[in-house]
């Protein structure tokens, strides 16, 4: 909060600081259910699909809170709450993926069905996580591009870029964090399960 | 930041809900990870 403010917007470059971090884990933890996703298809290994369970509201929260800190953005900055930008459009499609993906495990009781379809999903739903990335690129767009990119070099002083990479090691932290906790609670629950089953023979 | 500030309220409300989703995610975790050792303990 002890950020200056900038010429053109104000005190509201502050919302970067949360915009961008829970932007990024949006689509990295998407990518990350992604490929414990095929290596769960791949190599049936059950703690693959159960890590890419754990992580699915973990994701959700964190497009939910791009998706309203850029809206709170947008409305100073662009006179808008909301446009039907490539790179907004993809990532709300990717938050309904995220939905859709938990609503599947949820429906189905049957855990090595609810697994695979629930799969099937995920890697539909990367085409989104992919264009939420790179639509700014292949697009000209309201949206801007990347503050932070390797290719175009540095594009934001450093007093507003350190902090903006101390709020990214906090939001990694906090869901590496999470991630631990939620597949732990994941695998107990799939134990369990496998204990009742056992005693009860269908 | 002041509240004089005309942009405070955009800050604070960004900031404010976003505290109250990650909230409820850490909150929601941590109850479903209560309830599952519980499940665990009765089934062993």
């Amino acid at each position: 909060m002890a950020c200056p403010k900038t010429y053109q917007q104000g005190s509201t470059v502050k919302i970067m600081f949360i915009h961008v971090p829970a932007a990024m884990l949006a689509i990295n933890t998407y990518a990350l259910m992604a490929v414990a996703s095929i290596i769960g298809l791949i190599r049936r290994h059950h703690v693959s699909f159960l890590v890419a369970k754990a992580a699915a509201p973990i994701g959700a929260a964190f497009t939910l809170v791009a998706l309203i800190t850029g809206a709170v953005w947008g409305q100073p900055m662009w006179g808008t709450w909301w446009v039907w930008d490539a790179r907004l459009t993809a990532v709300l499609i990717m938050f309904f993926f995220y939905l859709g993906y938990m609503a599947l495990w949820s429906a189905i009781d049957e855990p090595e069905k609810a697994q695979d379809l629930s799969a099937v999903v995920c890697l539909v739903g990367v085409i989104f996580a992919f264009l939420s990335r790179y639509a700014v690129q292949f697009w000209a767009t309201l949206h801007q591009g990347s503050s932070l990119s390797i290719e175009s070099g540095q594009r934001i002083d450093d007093t507003f870029r350190m902090p903006l990479y101390l709020c990214m090691i906090g939001f990694y932290l906090f869901f590496i964090a999470l991630l631990l906790v939620r597949a732990r609670t994941e695998i107990r629950l799939r134990r369990a399960q496998a204990l009742r089953r056992r005693e009860v023979p269908a | 930041m002041s509240f004089n500030d005309p942009y405070a309220v955009y800050v604070l409300s960004s900031y404010g809900a976003t505290a109250l989703i990650l909230g409820w995610l850490l909150f929601a975790t941590l109850g479903a990870n209560t309830r599952a050792r519980r499940a665990l303990e009765e089934e062993e």
